[in-house]
């Protein structure tokens, strides 16, 4: 069990971590999601230890981290935002260095680093180079070398930056395996369909503030996370019958500006087709429509009436 | 388990350097390739053999007797090489360089020599016109002519008719002067003597005639250097000059190395691990030392094998002042981290620091050419101790004594270079 209270960091005047609290169980992802500068590696190098707090505390078990040498650390997997490989070694010597790190030696050594090169599958590239890698086999040597001691903890600070599709997916199906070995994951990112794939709970970071802590199927319900329809109407008329579109099944919201209707939804697969041939049926003629899957940019602008600074 | 964690570290940084091809090449061929070059040039200067002989123009306007034999004793000298010239060509010589000094010997002064040798008067006057870029030599020409004017003028006094005749004015002269009584007929019996053995050893056969003045001494000259008689050799200081600069090169990329290393995650990574932070650094330090040493034995041993360089003093003062050395190199590589930003500009800095702390500390050219004042502020240079103790304990052949000090002062800088780098080390982590 993590258990953040309360936690700060300056810099200078500026505070990255500004009062922050949320927990995390055992066999769940949790998703912190936040424009870039909102303080998620801020976040992540402090429950890491790497990084002392200037208030509140990170709880491990109930216990908070003492020093450097602490053995509490062996519990917590660190993935960082940037690569942490070194490029010019076999993948294999890396995982070892990282293993020994840890105190790892011998035959548990070799063991784990097979272990870990399976679950990404870079076993039959272990003895090249890390430099021939491409940038998503990079990526999943980087996910490896944190799980080399086994850690119960892991914390992956943007694990997917700069990844194809198919590595990506790779990685996500090594979560969901380390999520049912009863892992703690903490994922952070500022995608949010990668959240929607792989997590039931999100926090929402910005300005080092915890804005939203929730199920994503709590924020599904209240309209902050539907996916939108925009609709072209030939004539919007005085729309009495908004009311009536809203109180549909999977209907979570709809307005109308002059002639342009948007109505959130809960699932653009299965309700599209049946609002817009319940709207037919109302005699109304369609001239053109979008959707529009739900983004982190149209979460914040709920949320904060803000748009998504990049 | 930290062990286990520091020899990881240690073996991952020793794998790296051996195997970056351009760091190999720039910690072994590097100094050997250029030790072996100041080697080669500085042998000149010290070994006898094929020494150039300094070149020296004769401008001979006195034409006589005295003045011919003046040249040919100069001659005699096997570190001159004399050439008779006319005045003009002598002069256009030594202007273009082609010739060291121009001797001139003026009209006259065969006579004007003998005449004030015992008396006062104006003496002759001879010249030396000289290349200035060879000031050096210029003392020795001026020594050697000191001596073949006093050894062939005095014979000519003590032998020669021009010696008698001046003899003979000088003894007319004494008549007519207002010395006191006393001392004049002293200076007369004297100058009496004086004639009276030319005269006989006139009457002598040429061969059998004796000398005049001489030099009260004969040199026995003989480079004082190791205990057993061996000879200085140019190539262990070249080596043990480059050898320290390119080592502390090696520790600049060893503190390069972890600046690298912050901006990539790794840092990260290796700071998540529960270790001390000192372990870390101290882990780059003992590879950087361990690299040390080996370019050290690398290179030594090559100018062992080659250039007849051997360990001629205490191989344990030579051991000490190695491991003394490369735990300075260690600890200036983490100095360089801890004050250093990005590694690009750090690089730049830190070889320019390099290189003038190489400079001032002999390791291009021998401190001993130094100016003293510059001698003296230089012992405040880790380099200088470092090219000393290296110096003492290979050519100079000196005992373990005399490593006592460089090692002391090494362990010192390196000492204070470590607390240095801990203190002013930047713990926290970027972003
Ligand atoms: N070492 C640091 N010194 C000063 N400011 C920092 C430092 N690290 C991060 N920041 C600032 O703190 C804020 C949060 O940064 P960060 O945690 O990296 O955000 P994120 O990971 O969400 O993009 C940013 O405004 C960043 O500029
Ligand atoms: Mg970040």
């Amino acid at each position: 069990m993590l258990e953040i209270r309360a936690l700060e960091k300056h810099f200078g005047t500026l505070k990255a971590v500004d009062g922050i609290s949320f927990s995390a169980r055992p066999g769940e992802i949790l998703g912190l999601l936040g424009p870039n500068g909102a303080g998620k590696t801020t976040l992540v190098s402090m429950i890491a230890g790497l990084l002392p707090a200037d208030g509140g505390q990170v709880l491990i078990d109930g216990r908070t981290l003492c020093g450097d040498q602490d053995p509490l650390k062996r519990r917590i997997g660190l993935v960082p935002q940037d690569l942490a490989l070194i490029e010019e070694l076999p993948a294999q010597d890396n995982l070892a260095f990282f293993g020994a790190l840890y105190g790892l030696k011998g035959l548990a050594l070799r063991a784990a680093a097979s272990r870990v090169l399976d679950l990404v599958g870079l076993s039959d590239r272990a003895g090249d180079r890390v430099a021939t890698f491409s940038g998503g086999m990079k990526r999943r040597l980087n996910l490896a070398a944190a799980l080399m001691h086994d850690p119960e903890i892991l914390l992956l600070d943007e694990p997917t930056v700069g990844v194809d599709p198919q590595s990506r997916n790779a990685i996500f199906d090594n979560l969901e395996t380390l999520k049912r070995q009863r892992r703690t994951l903490i994922y952070t990112t500022h995608y949010m369909e990668e959240v929607e794939r792989l997590c039931e709970r999100v926090v929402i970071l910005d300005h080092g503030r915890v804005l939203a802590d929730a199920s994503l199927a709590d924020l599904t319900r209240t309209g902050i996370v539907n996916p939108r329809l925009h609709i072209e109407l030939n004539a919007g008329g005085d729309g009495h019958w908004l009311e009536e579109l809203r109180g549909l099944d999977g209907v979570a919201s709809a307005n109308l500006a002059g002639t342009q209707l948007a109505v959130g939804i809960a699932d653009l697969a299965a309700d599209t087709s049946r609002i817009l041939s319940w709207l037919s049926g109302r005699g109304m003629v369609i001239h053109g429509f979008a959707s529009e899957r739900p983004s982190l940019e149209s979460v914040f602008l709920s949320l904060t009436g803000r748009s998504f600074r990049e | 388990m930290s062990l286990t964690a520091l020899v990881a570290l240690v073996r991952k940084d020793l794998k790296l350097f051996f195997h970056d091809r351009r760091a190999v090449i720039m910690s072994f061929a590097a100094p050997i390739v250029i030790a072996s070059f100041f080697g080669f040039l500085f042998q000149g200067a010290s070994g006898q053999a094929n020494q150039a002989r300094i070149p020296v123009a004769v401008v001979d306007q006195d034409q006589t007797d005295l003045s011919r034999k003046l040249i040919a004793r100069l001659g005699e000298d096997k570190q001159v090489q004399v050439e008779a010239l006319s005045l003009d060509r002598a002069l256009d010589q030594v202007r273009r360089g082609k010739t060291t000094v121009a001797l001139r010997i003026p009209a006259g002064f065969s006579e004007g020599a003998t005449r004030t040798f015992f008396s006062g008067g104006a003496k002759p006057e001879l010249s030396l016109d000289y290349d200035p870029s060879h000031a050096m030599e210029l003392g020795l020409v001026r020594g050697l002519l000191t001596e073949a004017a006093m050894t062939v003028v005095s014979a000519e006094m003590f032998t020669g008719p021009a010696g008698r005749k001046s003899l003979e004015t000088s003894l007319d002269q004494l008549e007519r002067s207002n010395l006191a009584e006393g001392e004049r007929s002293d200076l007369k019996r004297l100058l009496e003597s004086a004639r009276a053995w030319n005269v006989r050893q006139e009457q002598q056969p040429a061969t059998a005639r004796r000398g005049g003045l001489s030099l009260p001494y004969s040199l026995k000259e003989e480079a004082l250097t190791s205990r057993s008689a061996t000879p200085y050799n140019s190539y262990a200081h070249a080596f043990a000059g480059m050898g320290v600069q390119f080592i502390l090169f090696m520790g600049i990329e060893a503190g390069i190395s972890i600046l690298v290393a912050r901006r990539s995650g790794l840092w990260k990574r290796l700071c998540a691990a529960p270790l001390s932070r000192r372990l870390l650094l101290g882990g780059r330090a003992l590879s950087a030392a361990l690299v040390s040493l080996i370019i050290l034995g690398v290179v030594y041993v090559f100018a062992r094998l080659i250039f007849h360089v051997h360990i001629e003093g205490s191989a344990a003062g030579f051991l000490g002042v190695c491991l003394a050395f490369s735990l300075m190199t260690a600890t200036f590589g983490l100095l360089i981290a801890s004050l250093g930003r990005t590694p690009e500009a750090t690089r730049g800095l830190a070889i320019f620091a390099t290189l003038i702390l190489v400079m001032l500390g002999g390791a291009w050219v021998p401190a001993f050419i130094f100016p003293a004042w510059l001698q003296k502020l230089t012992l405040f240079i880790p380099t200088r101790w470092a090219v000393d103790g290296l110096d003492a304990m290979t050519w100079r052949g000196l005992g373990f004594q005399a490593a006592l000090a460089p090692i002391a002062v090494l362990l010192g800088f390196a000492l204070a270079f470590g607390l240095i780098a801990l203190a002013r080390f930047r713990w926290e982590v970027e972003g």
